[in-house]
């Protein structure tokens, strides 16, 4: 990894001969690191070029490998910017046209790996299934093992206590949600391995799916709770109804930004660590680069391990919190289904 | 792609890789997963049902027995004792009636004994009468050869008896 974060700064610096001329910036260093890129380079030098689609309204979609407009180079009347990592249109004189809206579909690295990760989850769900249906009640066998703990924990610990006895329609999409949060963030701690989890437009996905997921199985008890919550005085109302219906829309943004902020913050915290070798060696000479890395490297693992368990609590805070805002959604009020009348003092409130 | 904004393309390609995989696994994986580890479920618990079922019929099973084992020592027990007393009772019997005819057979024994002594008294009584009368019959004819002695002896027996 110390390769590679030495190589890319080489594409802001002048020269590119000799490591002892080049200009360490560790914030461009980790910006560089925890953002989408439209190559994928695994290590100096091993660069995988992706390909790239545009859209734009005059040309229709165009498909073109990104080893194509590397280094600056301009191809097709289109450019990439390095710095922004957008790529946009030019004239024949190599100014940016901005005129052109260009909508980027591109597989970038971030697109890659999650494609990879569905492909990844696929292959292990069937290799589980497949071991279900070979030994119907035998005890679990091979990634069966490892797998089968984790599906009954959704189940057992986050779908039933949160969802009631109508557990099970709910149980395909929360364990989705749960393995592919988990496969991505596992694959975000590998070296020169993309940040799925800790981009934006990800996060906003799951998100928005998780939104449409509880209010559209809300019943008629959560929605009375919304709009006429009940043992509110009358004249609260007007400040009660507005927060509520604020709060329908808080807890998918807070889902979306606590799955960013952590995957995020684990990368930005191991990234800076190993920064401060390379910050040593500027400062002070590769001596004190040298002596500074056992120490970075002791922390980078201990915070490597970390980000091992915070893997792990993420995709179970984002399924469990998904299931509890299901649970308050499809929660039963058995006085209303029951024709009696809606009891002021017998509502539940709904959780968080 | 700035860190907080999010783009199109990932936002494109993050939807469709979601839903693909969501409805591929909902289908391929997750049903037949959750209705194996249901059904595993359900074996194990009518196993273990079965078990307990199976336990409390052997226990059930066991009292019985036991029952029966303590019926049949108690029967046993009373055989025993009934042929006990059987028992008891045939020697008792037995001894009684030895002693019964032990008795009767000394009782016959003496009183053929006390018969025989009587007649053998009764016989040597007449014997020793005949022999008397044989003795007095020949000292008296010795006696009385000559009349002067008949004479003496009747006066002398009229003379010893007193008749009175």
């Amino acid at each position: 990894m110390a390769q590679n974060d030495e190589h890319h700064e080489g594409h802001s610096a002048t020269t590119k001969d000799g490591h002892a001329g080049e200009k360490f910036n560790m914030g461009e260093m980790i910006m560089h690191h925890i953002k989408d890129e439209h190559g994928w380079e695994f290590a100096h030098g091993l660069k995988l070029h992706l390909p790239i689609i545009l859209y734009t309204a005059d040309r229709g979609l165009e498909v073109f490998s990104s080893r194509h407009v590397e280094d600056g180079k301009t191809y097709n009347g289109y450019h990439l910017d390095h710095k922004t990592g957008h790529v946009h249109r030019v004239d024949a004189a190599g100014n940016a046209d901005e005129s052109v809206k260009v909508l980027d579909f591109s597989i970038t690295k971030n697109v890659a790996s999650l494609l990879l990760s569905v492909v990844l989850l696929l292959v292990i769900m069937n290799a589980v299934k497949n071991a279900y249906q070979k030994n119907k009640s035998g005890r679990p066998t091979g990634i069966q093992r490892f797998i089968e703990p984790l599906i009954l924990f959704i189940r057992d610990e986050v779908a039933k206590p949160n969802l009631g006895h109508g557990y099970a329609r709910f149980m395909p999409y929360l364990l989705t949600v749960f393995f592919f949060i988990l496969v991505n963030n596992l694959l975000g701690l590998l070296p020169g391995a993309a940040n799925v989890t800790g981009n934006i437009a990800v996060t906003l996905v799951l998100a928005v799916i998780a939104f449409f997921v509880v209010n559209l199985n809300g019943n008629k008890h959560y929605w009375m709770h919304l709009v006429l919550p009940s043992g509110v005085p009358a004249w609260l109302l007007p400040l009660i109804i507005p927060i509520e219906i604020i709060g329908l829309f808080v807890k998918p943004v807070s889902l979306m930004i606590r799955l960013f902020a952590n995957i995020t913050a684990g990368h930005v915290i191991i990234l800076s660590l190993l920064g401060l070798i390379f910050v040593a060696n500027q400062l002070a000479g590769p001596a004190t680069a040298w002596g500074l890395s056992p120490v970075v490297m002791g922390f980078t693992l201990f915070l490597n391990l970390i980000e091992l368990l915070v893997a792990f609590l993420q995709a179970y805070i984002f399924t469990l919190l998904t299931a509890m805002y299901i649970g308050s959604a499809i929660e039963d009020n058995h006085e209303m289904d029951h024709g009696i009348g809606y009891d002021e003092n017998k509502v539940i409130e709904p959780v968080a | 792609m700035d860190l907080l904004t999010p783009s199109i393309g990932l936002l494109f390609w993050q939807i469709v890789a979601f839903g693909t995989l969501f409805f591929l696994l909902r289908a391929f994986a997750w049903k037949p997963i959750l209705a194996s580890l249901k059904e595993r479920e359900d074996n194990i618990q009518s196993a273990l049902d079965m078990a307990q079922k199976t336990r409390a019929e052997m226990a059930s099973l066991k009292s019985e027995n036991e029952k029966l084992l303590a019926q049949a020592r108690s029967e046993r027990e009373t055989i025993l004792r009934g042929a006990k007393e059987v028992a008891d009772k045939l020697v008792a019997d037995a001894q009684k009636k030895a002693q019964a005819e032990g008795d009767r057979i000394l009782e016959q024994a003496r009183e053929s004994m006390a018969n025989e002594r009587t007649a053998m008294v009764a016989a040597m009584k007449k014997e020793v009468v005949t022999l008397s009368i044989e003795v007095a019959e020949k000292v008296l004819r010795r006696e009385l050869v000559d009349k002067a002695a008949q004479e003496k002896l009747v006066q002398d027996l009229v003379s010893t008896s007193r008749l009175n």
